[in-house]
């Protein structure tokens, strides 16, 4: 029988399936939604595209921080008496029918005047009257067909923020500027003796020289800065022979109208600073779309549970005082740095510093912002405001902005340090050669090999390149944090991948059962102890052993890479490996089992069969011609039987790994010479991640928080892994390819520099010529490249 | 001859008055999303037909 999926969301309709209006829906919620639609003309939502939409959770009471004044008045762009526009972050935008429905609001209420979606940014803006309708209002709709926002600290001030649009404007005067140039030039190419036209001469002259001057001193001050700073410290980054050139070009095209020499090189110039920002905003462009910044606001929580007089109210983060008293449930962020007054804390500070192992707090010890309390609630004293706490000041340090990136010399700037040596010393050469020959022109040569070796092309090639793959990888789920990683990739030699929630898949894992019979209150502890874990072993058993009745633990631990602790009433479950629940392992077990015991007496175990993600064989095959593989696995050896069927021979299987110890082999294997690529996936993999040369996350819902790392990849694109690195490899090779025509555009032009005839109209078009024409290359090649991908 | 100032005068009004609403647009955040509105504006035929699906319901309950 076919399996039915859910006409709302997609998913199949396994634990529950309702047949409504002779259509499928896996759950009430999801059917609860088509019924809102359905009710008011919206069922176009369908039309648009398959299954587009996500089952709404279940939110009482999560939201009622929004009907504080304060709160509403830091979210909102606009707020006067009668309308409040909001800016909401919704991670579940993803299709054309999300945009339409999104857009569509005020069917759903009449509030709602208008709502608009910016879908590269996953944000909708909406315009409400505030007499019957509210933020919070506005939230619980959007929450209740399927589109829960994410409020974060990070959108404390979204009224405030001022969107940076500098380099569009900067590009604007650069073309604004090469149009008119061009135009005002267009007489003296032709060089004809007119009459009238040598009359007219300077008028043309000084009007060019007008509009290169804010190209020069606005448009092109980025190159000026980046230059001074690289040269500081001394680096020869691909802004210097840049900046070079364009210095050169219009100090000799200002001398050359004041003495009458020519017209100068003002269209080259101009047309040179257009391009380069052209390039610029291409990648610029493909940031914002892919944006991975995360910093300690995007963490914290916006608002939080204060405790005053034994009562609960939600208070804002920014509002928490010295001696406040605060409660943190599991799995919540720490807001402030404070002192623990009662519960047990376990707070896993992997945010902060790298550091992988909870540490265990008792009453009287000192919390500090930005750790995880993973054990159960625990009330504490906030000592400070948010800005002073130790997290918040740890961003403005200078070494928590130091990343790969730096350490880590892209190729243009490799070419680049070869290319200002080379441009100089052919400039000197030249100037030398002419003194003896013909001085008069020494001068004369000297500007001109600076003007046509400026590397325009070569400045172009690699942001297009990697924009343009950046953007491609994107539409195939595979996310880079930016161009470098592409570049990081191609040189990677060894690939590490992690084994529970990486090449297994979490979803689809089938158990059994061997031991003991559970009673019914063990069960019952059993899932509420699952339930505030978030292993993916966990999580799968919690699914298949589903409870409603479930009860408040008054203890709970959980161990990393150990297991997990539950207590109630004096009766404790422990859940984990065997060493843990104090099973002395007897048999070699084939899979991965979850051991059981309550009351430190052994019950049984749940046997795991790990449903690998599909293709993972045929991936590891293609891999291993290439490449070294590991697999690291905090889990026991049992699987070894099971992988060694699956991998290629070579690959080293290890098992038991801590999150430290993966941290330390990567580290082992990089002092050896080895590039890295890690493949993780959870919190025990972070340090791993962010060792690796490259560490790519891979999730199954992208809008989750992944660790910190270089790169997201799709879950159900895990099998396309191999090709993206031959991608990024290829991509390479047309950068490289383009510095080839770049070099042979700068033969032709230092031909005419060096032999002293270059004129100012053979500039003009070899400089767009070689800029146009690569940027043509790369793209064509790139999109060439992006349609063997998948 | 002194009417190519006029000329030239006119030709770099009309630049700077284009130039000037290009810095307008881009005020206005025109330039911020260059993705939805080129899926926006395919949704208004989906919006008629929404309407012609609500007459011809309408007047089969009739």
């Amino acid at each position: 029988m076919k399996q039915a999926t859910c006409f709302h969301c997609g998913d199949n309709c396994t634990v529950e399936h309702i047949v409504y209006n002779e259509k499928d829906f896996c759950c009430n919620g999801c059917k609860t939604v088509y019924e809102i639609f359905s009710e008011n003309d919206l069922t176009c939502y369908y039309d648009l595209q398959q299954a587009p939409g996500a089952t709404p959770k279940e939110i009482q009471g999560k939201y009622d921080f929004l009907s504080d004044d304060t709160i509403i008045e830091k979210l909102t762009e606009f707020n006067d008496d009668k309308h409040q526009i909001a800016t909401l972050t919704i991670p579940h935008i993803h299709c054309s029918s999300c945009i339409w429905i999104l857009e569509n609001l005020n069917k759903l209420n009449a509030n709602i005047t208008a709502s608009q979606v910016n879908f590269g940014k996953k944000t909708v803006r909406i315009t409400y009257k505030t007499e019957a309708f509210s933020l919070k209002e506005a939230v619980l709709l959007l929450s209740k067909i399927g589109y829960e926002p994410y409020i974060s600290l990070e959108d404390f001030n979204t009224g405030k923020n001022k969107v940076n649009r500098s380099l569009i404007y900067k590009l604007g005067v650069a073309g604004f500027a090469f149009g008119n140039v061009m135009f005002l030039s267009f007489p003296e190419y032709f060089e004809v003796n007119e009459f009238w036209l040598e009359q007219y001469k300077p008028v043309f002259r000084w009007l060019m020289f007008t509009f290169s001057l804010p190209v020069v001193f606005y448009a092109a001050q980025d190159y000026f800065v980046s230059a001074y700073k690289g040269l500081k410290s001394k680096l020869l980054n691909i802004d210097i022979p840049i900046a070079l050139g364009i210095l050169v070009l219009f100090i000799r095209s200002t001398a050359e109208i004041i003495l009458d020499l020519g017209t100068g090189f003002f269209d080259s110039l101009t047309g040179l600073v257009f391009f380069l920002l052209l390039g610029k905003y291409f990648q610029q462009r493909t940031y914002n779309f892919l944006s991975f910044e995360r910093d300690y606001k995007s963490y914290l929580p916006i608002a939080v549970t204060k405790i005053l007089n034994g009562i609960e109210t939600p208070i804002q983060v920014y509002d928490i005082k010295k001696g406040d008293r605060l409660l943190i449930r599991n799995e919540e962020l720490i807001p402030v740095d404070g002192i623990l007054i009662n519960g047990n804390a376990n707070i896993d500070y992997s945010f902060v510093t790298g550091e992988s192992e909870a540490v265990k707090k008792s009453s009287g010890d000192k919390l500090f912002a930005g750790g995880k309390q993973t054990s159960g609630s625990i009330e504490m004293e906030a000592l400070n405001a948010v800005e002073q706490s130790y997290l918040t000041q740890l961003w403005s340090n200078d070494v928590f902005n130091k990343n790969k990136e730096d350490s880590f010399t892209t190729l243009t700037n490799t070419i680049s340090k070869r290319f200002t040596i080379a441009v100089l010393s052919i400039a000197f050469l030249a100037t030398t050669y002419w003194l003896f020959a013909d001085s008069s022109k020494a001068l004369n040569v000297f500007t001109a090999v600076l003007i046509i070796a400026c590397p325009c092309a070569i400045a172009l090639s690699a942001p297009f390149t990697l924009g343009n793959l950046l953007r491609i990888f994107g539409k195939l789920k595979f996310y880079l944090k930016n161009a470098s990683v592409i570049e990081q990739l191609a040189k990677i030699d060894t690939i590490i991948f992690d084994k529970t929630g990486t090449i297994t898949s979490n979803k689809k894992s089938k158990t059994a059962y061997k031991g003991e019979t559970l009673t019914e209150e063990e069960t019952v502890i059993l899932s509420s102890t699952l339930r505030h874990s978030n292993h993916p072993l966990s999580r799968s058993l919690y699914n298949l052993l589903k409870q409603n009745n479930i009860i408040t633990l008054s203890h709970f631990e959980e161990h990393l890479g150990e297991g997990i602790y539950g207590e109630i009433n004096n009766q404790s479950v422990k859940i984990g490996s065997a060493k843990y629940v104090g099973q002395l392992q007897l048999e070699t077990e084939l899979s991965t089992a979850v051991h059981i015991s309550t009351n430190n007496t052994y019950k049984g175990k749940f046997t795991f069969y790990n449903a690998y993600r599909k293709g993972i064989s045929k991936l590891f095959n293609k891999l291993k011609k290439d490449y070294d593989l590991a697999i690291l696995s905090g889990d026991n050896a049992s699987e070894l039987n099971n992988l060694k069927k699956l991998l290629p021979s070579k690959t080293k299987l290890i098992f038991n790994q801590k999150p430290n110890d993966k941290l330390e082999y990567i580290k082992h294997h990089q002092n050896n010479g080895a590039q890295v690529l890690m493949v993780g996936d959870g919190l025990n993999d972070a340090g791993a991640l962010a060792q690796s040369n490259v560490g790519i996350a891979i999730s199954e819902n992208i809008n989750v928080f992944s660790p910190a790392c270089d790169a997201i990849l799709d879950a159900s694109k895990f099998n396309q892994l191999y090709n993206y690195i031959k991608a990024s490899k290829a991509a390479i090779k047309i950068i490289k390819w383009s510095f080839v025509f770049s070099f042979f555009y700068n033969a032709i032009g230092l031909y005419f520099a060096i032999t002293g005839q270059l004129m100012p109209v053979i500039a003009a078009i070899l400089m767009p010529l070689s800029s146009i024409s690569i940027v043509v290359f790369t793209t064509i090649a790139t999109n060439l490249l992006g349609r063997k991908l998948k | 001859m002194s009417v190519i100032y006029v000329l030239l005068a006119i030709s770099i009004i009309i630049a700077i008055v284009f130039f000037i609403g290009f810095i307008k647009a881009v005020k206005s955040g025109q330039y911020d999303d260059d993705y939805t509105p080129s899926v926006r504006m395919l949704f208004e035929d989906e919006l008629v037909k929404n309407k012609t699906n609500k007459s011809i319901k309408n007047q089969k309950s009739n």
